[in-house]
C-alpha cells in the first residue's frame, strides 16, 4: 500500500491524457473498423452489417488499383529521392563547412510551411502544358537542354512528379537526422581507420554506414508514414486527379465528398494496417531501452 | 589522388554543392516573390521566372480580405491547443521518466504510437463524436482536437527532457516531504523551460499547417487558415499572382518562429523520430 501511495499521484497525473489518447487513438481505431463492416452511405450514419463488402468492392475497384499503384510509385520515388539528397546533404556538411547553420537552415525551412502552401506554390511549378505553353521547372529545363516530355498531361508517371515537391519539404529532415547520426559517431574510430591506411571512402563504407542503420531506419520509417497518410499536398496539387490520386486522398473524397462513409472506413482501415506494419515495430524498438531498465 | 587534395580544396567544393541546393530549395520562394510583387496586369505564367519590372502590393491588397478571418481562427486555435497540449505533455513526461507508475514501459509506447496513426482511421469517428458533443462545426471541437493529438509529441519532448534531469534533485524533494504535483510545479516546470519553446514551437507549427482536421470539422466562418488558403488558391480559375499572395501571407506566422527560433524547431524535429 505504501508503495501505492508513491506512485499512485503519477498515475492520476496523466490519467487525462491516458483516458483522451485510448478514447480518440484506440477507440475510434476500433470505432472505424466497425463502421468499416457497416453499410453507412449517405449523411445520417446507419449500422446494419455488410460485413466485408466494402473491402471486397475496392478490391475489384479499378480506381482503387490505381491509387495504390500511385501511392507505390510516389513511394519509391519519393523516399529514394529524400534519402539520396538528406544523404548527400548530410555527408557534404559532415566535416563543417563555412555558414553551416545558414545551409541547415535553408534546407529545413520548407518543414516550417504548410503542405497546402507547398501544394499551391508546386502545382505552378509542375505545371504539365506543353509547347508554347510551358512554364514553371520545364521552362528551367529547357534552358539547360533537359527538355523532356516526362510531365506530359497523359503521363502514366504523373504521380512521381508530387515526389518533388514532397522531397523539397522532406529531405532537409532526413539531412539533418543522418547529420545527427554521422556526428554521433567517435572522431577516434575513423581516426583509427585512417592511421590503419584506409582511403576515405573505405573509412565511410566500413566504419561509418554500419553505424549510420539506425538513423536510416528513422528516416525510413517516417517518410513511409508520411508518403502513405499524405493528402493535403496531394489534394492542393491536384485535386481530383486519377493520375496523381493515392488511397489517403481517395479516403477523403468518398466519405466527406460522397458520403460513403462505410466504404471510406475500409479504405482508411487498410491504410492503418500498412502503416502499423511498419510503424509498430518501430515503436518498439525506439523505447526498447525504457523497458530494460 | 586523393591524397594531394587539400582539405581547403574539398571544403571549397563541398560549398559550391551546397550553394547549388541551396538554390534549389530556394527556388519555389523566388518565384513566389517575384510573382506576388509584380502588378498584376504584368503577370503571367509563361514569364514566371522573370524580375518584375514594377514593384506592386496589389495581389496582397487582393487576397488580404479573403486570409483575414482564416488567420485569426488559426492564431485562436493554433495558441491555446499548444500551450495546453504543452502543459499536459509536460506533465506527462515528468511522470513518465522521474515518477513512475508500474506499467509505465507499456504505456509509453502507446502514447507515442499516436503521433504515426493515419489521422484518415480515426476522422469518421471523430466527426460523429464531435457533432454528438456539439462540438462540430467550431473551433472548441478543433482546439480540442489538437491538443489530444499533440500529447504523444509533447509527452515525448518532455519526457526527452526530464530523462536528463538529475534524479537526486527530484528525491531530494521527495525526502523533504514535497509531493508529486510540488515537486513537478517548483523543481520540474522551472527546469524545463527550453522543452517548452521546442514543444509550443512545434505545436504551434502542427496546428497552424494541418488541413485535414479543419476542413472536416469546421464550418466556412471558422475555417483555418489552410482551408481558407486552398479555396482561394485552389481555384483554377484563381489568378496566379493572387495564389502566390495568399500562401506568402498564410506562411507568414510559421516561418517567423522557424526563422526567429529555429533551434527549437529543430530539436522537435529530431523528437519526432524518436530520437533523443
Amino acid at each position: 500500500m505504501r508503495k501505492a501511495k508513491r506512485w499512485l499521484p503519477g498515475l492520476l497525473l496523466v490519467s487525462p491524457s491516458l483516458i483522451a489518447l485510448g478514447w480518440f487513438v484506440y477507440y475510434f481505431i476500433g470505432v472505424n473498423a466497425q463502421v468499416s463492416l457497416s453499410d453507412w452511405k449517405g449523411q445520417a450514419q446507419t449500422t446494419g452489417w455488410a460485413g466485408f463488402k466494402w473491402y471486397q468492392e475496392l478490391f475489384a475497384d479499378e480506381t482503387f488499383h490505381n491509387d495504390i499503384r500511385n501511392l507505390l510509385i510516389f513511394t519509391l520515388v519519393f523516399i529514394g529521392g529524400s534519402l539520396l539528397v538528406g544523404g548527400v546533404l548530410a555527408l557534404l556538411m559532415d566535416k563543417g563547412v563555412r555558414g553551416e547553420n545558414v545551409f541547415r537552415s535553408i534546407y529545413l525551412f520548407p518543414m516550417a510551411i504548410s503542405f497546402i502552401a507547398t501544394g499551391i506554390i508546386w502545382r505552378w511549378l509542375l505545371n504539365s502544358d506543353t509547347g508554347a505553353g510551358t512554364t514553371g521547372i520545364n521552362d528551367l529545363l529547357g534552358l539547360v537542354g533537359g527538355h523532356s516530355e516526362w510531365h506530359k498531361s497523359d503521363s502514366d508517371w504523373a504521380v512521381a512528379s508530387i515526389a518533388l515537391p514532397a522531397g523539397w519539404a522532406l529531405s532537409g529532415y532526413v539531412m539533418a537526422l543522418f547529420l545527427a547520426g554521422l556526428r554521433s559517431i567517435p572522431d577516434e574510430l575513423r581516426e583509427a581507420a585512417r592511421v590503419d591506411g584506409a582511403s576515405e571512402f573505405r573509412v565511410y563504407w566500413h566504419v561509418v554506414r554500419p553505424m549510420m542503420i539506425p538513423a536510416i531506419m528513422s528516416a525510413l520509417v517516417i517518410l513511409v508514414h508520411i508518403s502513405m497518410k499524405t493528402f493535403d499536398l496531394i489534394y492542393a496539387i491536384a485535386p481530383l486527379d486519377p493520375r496523381t490520386e493515392t488511397p489517403a486522398v481517395y479516403m477523403y473524397l468518398t466519405s466527406f465528398r460522397g458520403g460513403f462513409y462505410a466504404r471510406g472506413a475500409a479504405i482508411a482501415t487498410m491504410l492503418f494496417l500498412a502503416i502499423t506494419i511498419v510503424v509498430a515495430p518501430y515503436v518498439w524498438w525506439a523505447t526498447k531501452k525504457e523497458r530494460i531498465r | 589522388m586523393s591524397a594531394v587534395v587539400t582539405p581547403s580544396r574539398t571544403r571549397g567544393w563541398r560549398t559550391l554543392a551546397l550553394v547549388f541546393f541551396a538554390i534549389f530549395f530556394l527556388m519555389p520562394v523566388y518565384v513566389l516573390l517575384v510573382t506576388a510583387f509584380k502588378s498584376p496586369s504584368e503577370v503571367d505564367v509563361v514569364h514566371m521566372w522573370s524580375l518584375p519590372k514594377s514593384f506592386s502590393l496589389d495581389s496582397f491588397r487582393a487576397v488580404w480580405p479573403k486570409l483575414t478571418d482564416g488567420m485569426v481562427n488559426s492564431l485562436m486555435l493554433a495558441i491555446p491547443a499548444s500551450l495546453i497540449s504543452s502543459i499536459m505533455g509536460a506533465a506527462n513526461g515528468f511522470v513518465l521518466s522521474k515518477w513512475r507508475f508500474p506499467g509505465a514501459d507499456v504505456v509509453f509506447p502507446l502514447i507515442l504510437f499516436g503521433m504515426f496513426i493515419p489521422y484518415q482511421a480515426v476522422i469518421i469517428p471523430m466527426f460523429q463524436t464531435m457533432i454528438d458533443l456539439k462540438l462540430y462545426g467550431g473551433l472548441d471541437g478543433l482546439i480540442l482536437v489538437h491538443i489530444i493529438y499533440g500529447l504523444p509529441i509533447t509527452t515525448l519532448i518532455f519526457r526527452n527532457f526530464f530523462i536528463g534531469v538529475s534524479d537526486e534533485l527530484i528525491e531530494a524533494a521527495r525526502v523533504d516531504g514535497a509531493g508529486m504535483l510540488r515537486t513537478f510545479a517548483y523543481i520540474g516546470l522551472p527546469l524545463a523551460v527550453p522543452a517548452f519553446a521546442v514543444s509550443m514551437i512545434w505545436q504551434f507549427t502542427s496546428a497552424w499547417n494541418d488541413f485535414l482536421f479543419g476542413v472536416v470539422l469546421t464550418r466556412q466562418e471558422y475555417n483555418p487558415v489552410t482551408v481558407a488558403l486552398n479555396n482561394i488558391a485552389g481555384a483554377q480559375t484563381v489568378p496566379f499572382n493572387e495564389a502566390m499572395a495568399s500562401a506568402f501571407l498564410a506562411s507568414i506566422p510559421t516561418l517567423v518562429v522557424y526563422l526567429l527560433l529555429g533551434r527549437f524547431f529543430m530539436r522537435g524535429l529530431m523528437a519526432g523520430a524518436l530520437k533523443g
